[in-house]
């Protein structure tokens, strides 16, 4: 009789296995990406001009680049729980890093990446141990951490300082085709870091630790140190953002992630692309669909001559109706 | 070893976990004072205790969550020192949390090797990870689980079931249940016992703490009695009845649990006429001053949503609600309150208390959303509110996630008389709590009638409902199904709330 009640009781659990296909907010992400392209495309042919030529592409994955790889860190961190509000000066600093360790000569090229990667993974230590072994809220840690990276920069830097050699130079300006190579390179990583995420233990263990830390504790999950590794990682994403845009600009400029304000706008990609802030879901697959559609919707600004006013107003709109979109979605299945 | 005279049937049972003179305090305060306990496999043990009595510390302690300040932990034949749950994990001991320790918004199989991912070529090997979990599931007769489902999708029984796995893929000799059946339905917990036999009968080590005298003695072979921390007696369930498991737990005899019936039902407070929605439909009934009306019926029967309709959660689409006389919409829970309505959720933790806000502000919660101008009065009412609950807690400043689940119902029912609502609705005001402290809020209810609140009460547990209640409503699938008077048998209740002949459903 309670084998009877069990398989009836099994149905009701069970979504229908005829319903295969899934919506999920990755698609989701991708789909929005397609109507904006479309929808920008004749916008910007109804004002003369063409979104996705050569020109146009281009822009949008420069754009993209070095939000994307601030972004890939950003989403490591967010699915574990956490938040790192100290990218954007890290970039900054791991520009001028780079740039003045390599000091104009080639041979310093690899020192110069190694130094400021080094430096980043070693502000991503700090931030990971005041989380968990002072205690401190993600938030305020990082927060602090990138007061004292300010206060740095101010006190050494007025402008941009060292000088990076020719040949890496070509970094930020090589391409295939409309394609650039730093863009093929940060979704390589990317693609990295997806599988990092979805195939590796500690991948698995950032999910749980997001998901909840007490769970993830009490079932023999390193806690502490997962949030470490994940801190450590979206630090060196954005010392590559950093090395990137030193050979972009051939020097170092101590505030050039603070101007794109990269701390938020990487948060924004990462919520955009369906992670959820409070951590546990959510993945890459979903955050690049973010960059993407927050650096088209510049570029379609940019074409139509639009004032930042604008910009801004509509940047937000998008964030919060996203972000309400995913909360309802939530809701609906909470209740069915 | 002063517990083996209880061993009982078995021949020749293997210990698999002995605590020895378990001691540990917290702060200066002892807390578990020389407890031994003396698991064999294939058996269920029950450990019972008053809340407080130390129950949750030794599982703490079993589980390595807390070390003991002295004692041995053997474990098959093998002193062992847990400095952290891994510890006990490798040891075969797991823990079956009241709150489940699983992922939401992950996969069964992913939940179920949590921490311990099988690897292969430097990737987590899931399909190994999804056939083991099958493997298991179907060891225990629990096909109906897919691995790959995620667990937010699952029913609360079968994320039991999960977490059960759960342990037992971590190879556990030894499993302690705390309070397994809180967060199940009625029909859930039989399914549980079948779980639990299998488990047994599998030479699984059960621990099974419990509040519910019931489950005690229909499933275990065993009882240990704690109380204020100390060890009072382990004997075969057998050589027991309940009475003398109370009195061994309370440690005085248990002058009767209900109090008497001394109230006269006086005016109507509330009245329903013909009050319908969604999920209830054709309601007539009133509920007078000075009146306990239970509330039965099966899971879902629409017990809650009459709760919920009067509060206006869900309100009434059909028929009318009076109040005093007076016909009354209720629109939402702000309207509730205003119109004096009270309603102790089900959901204590999570819609009752705001948790890590103090005995004070959780007290108060109502009144200041509700009413204006009182903060005059706050101080001088709060500790006599919380006396007249009697609320034992460190201080009003205590948060209130450190109290036991009796004292934090007393602040819920606090919360109530802060704004001395007219009609009080109580869904299972005694889920958690523990013998002594049911008693106390028997005695609170049935004086709070007294003085001339209208109660309604609902409850699972039929001996509480038929012991409390004037007169006991019974729903069956939306409707009401029946009247009975206070004291009816519990066989009525059933077959009024089956639908079917009086003893139809045991």
């Amino acid at each position: 009789m309670s084998a009877v009640r069990e398989r009836a009781r099994g149905r009701s659990d069970v979504p229908p296995r005829t319903r295969t296909f899934v919506i999920t907010p990755v698609l989701v992400v991708y789909l929005a990406l397609a109507v904006l392209l479309v929808v920008g495309s004749v916008l910007v042919g109804v004002h003369g001009g063409v979104l996705l030529d050569h020109g146009g592409i281009l822009n949008i994955l420069t754009r993209g680049t070095v939000l994307g790889l601030v972004a890939i860190g950003q989403t490591l961190v967010i699915v574990t729980g956490s938040l790192d509000l100290s990218v954007a000066y890290l970039v900054g600093l791991c520009s001028l890093v780079a740039a003045e360790t390599m000091a104009g000569s080639p041979a310093m090229i690899v020192p110069g990446v190694l130094a400021a990667l080094v430096v980043a993974a070693v502000v991503g230590l700090v931030n990971g141990l005041v989380i968990t072994v002072l205690k401190a809220n993600a938030f305020i840690a990082t927060l602090g951490v990138a007061l004292v990276l300010r206060g740095y920069l101010e006190h050494n830097y007025t402008g941009p300082a060292g000088s990076v050699p020719r040949a890496f130079q070509h970094i930020g300006y090589d391409r295939i085709g409309p394609v650039p190579v730093a863009a093929l390179l940060m979704l390589l990583l990317a693609a990295a870091a997806w599988w990092y995420l979805r195939r590796t233990r500690t991948g698995y263990h950032m999910y749980a630790v997001g998901g909840d830390v007490d769970v993830a504790r009490l079932s023999g999950v390193r806690t502490g140190r997962t949030i470490v590794t994940a801190h450590v990682l979206c630090a060196v994403m954005a010392g590559l953002a950093g090395v990137f845009l030193a050979g972009r600009l051939g020097s170092g400029a101590p505030y050039v992630g603070t101007d794109a304000g990269y701390d938020l706008e990487s948060i924004a990609a990462v919520v955009l692309g369906g992670t959820a802030l409070a951590g546990g879901r959510g993945g890459v697959a979903g955050t690049i669909g973010g960059v993407l559609i927050l650096s088209t919707l510049d570029t379609i600004f940019d074409d139509l001559g639009l004032d930042s006013f604008f910009k801004d107003v509509v940047r937000g709109v998008v964030l919060i109706v996203a972000v309400a979109l995913y909360a309802r979605r939530r809701a609906a299945r909470r209740s069915t | 070893m002063a517990v083996t005279h209880g061993t009982s049937g078995a021949d020749d049972p293997v210990a698999v976990v002995r605590l020895e003179g378990i001691e540990k305090s917290f702060f200066g305060v002892p807390v578990l004072r020389g407890v031994d306990l003396l698991l064999h496999a294939g058996e269920v043990h029950a450990l019972v205790g008053e809340n407080g009595a130390g129950k949750s510390t030794l599982l703490k302690v079993l589980a390595g969550v807390h070390r003991p300040d002295s004692g041995r932990i053997v474990v098959r034949d093998e002193e062992v020192s847990f400095t952290a749950p891994r510890d006990a994990q490798a040891a075969g001991i797991a823990i079956i949390h009241q709150e489940f320790t699983l992922l939401e918004h992950r996969t069964v199989a992913e939940n179920v090797f949590l921490g311990r991912e099988p690897v292969r070529r430097g990737q987590v090997d899931r399909r190994a990870m999804e056939t083991q979990t099958r493997q298991l599931l179907d060891w225990l007769g629990e096909d109906g689980i897919e691995p790959g489902t995620e667990v937010a999708r699952l029913s609360v029984a079968r994320k039991q079931v999960v977490e059960i796995v759960k342990a037992l893929s971590a190879d556990a000799k030894v499993l302690a249940m705390d309070e397994p059946t809180a967060a199940l339905a009625d029909n859930e917990v039989e399914l549980l016992y079948g779980l639990v036999r299998r488990l047994r009968d599998r030479g699984i080590a059960i621990l099974y703490v419990s509040h519910r005298m019931r489950e005690v003695f229909d499933l275990s072979s065993r009882i240990t009695v704690l109380k204020d921390g100390a060890f009072v007696t382990c004997v075969p369930t057998a050589d027991l009845d309940t009475d003398q498991v109370v009195r061994h737990m309370v440690g005085r005899p248990l002058e009767a649990l209900y109090p008497e019936r001394t109230s006269v039902p006086g005016a109507v407070r509330i009245a329903l006429r013909g009050a319908g929605n969604e999920r209830v439909r054709n309601l007539t009934f009133d509920v007078r001053a000075g009146e306990i009306v239970g509330l039965a019926g099966l899971q879902g029967s629409g017990r809650s949503a009459i709760a919920r309709a009067i509060w206006g959660v869900e309100p009434f689409t059909t028929g009318t609600v009076e109040l005093d006389g007076v016909p009354t919409r209720v629109t939402g829970p702000r309207t509730a309150v205003r119109k004096g309505i009270g309603y102790v959720t089900e959901d204590r933790k999570g819609e009752g208390l705001a948790l890590r806000q103090s005995v004070r502000d959780n007290t108060l919660l109502v009144r200041r959303a509700a009413c204006r101008g009182a903060a005059a009065r706050q101080a001088a009412d709060l500790t006599r509110l919380l006396g007249a609950v009697g609320v034992v807690a460190r201080g009003p400043h205590q948060e209130v996630r450190y109290l036991s689940g009796g004292n934090q119902q007393k602040v819920v029912l606090g919360k109530w008389l802060a704004v001395r609502p007219r009609v009080l609705i109580v869904d299972e005001p005694t889920r958690g709590v523990d013998v002594g402290a049911k008693q106390t809020l028997y005695r609170l209810l049935r004086d709070l009638a007294d003085d001339g609140m209208a109660i309604l009460m609902i409850s699972s547990e039929l001996p509480e409902l038929i012991g409390m209640s004037d007169r006991i409503l019974v729903m069956h699938e939306g409707a009401l199904a029946g009247v009975l008077p206070g004291g009816a048998d519990e066989e009525a209740v059933m077959g009024l709330a089956t639908g079917h002949q009086p003893g139809a459903v045991a």
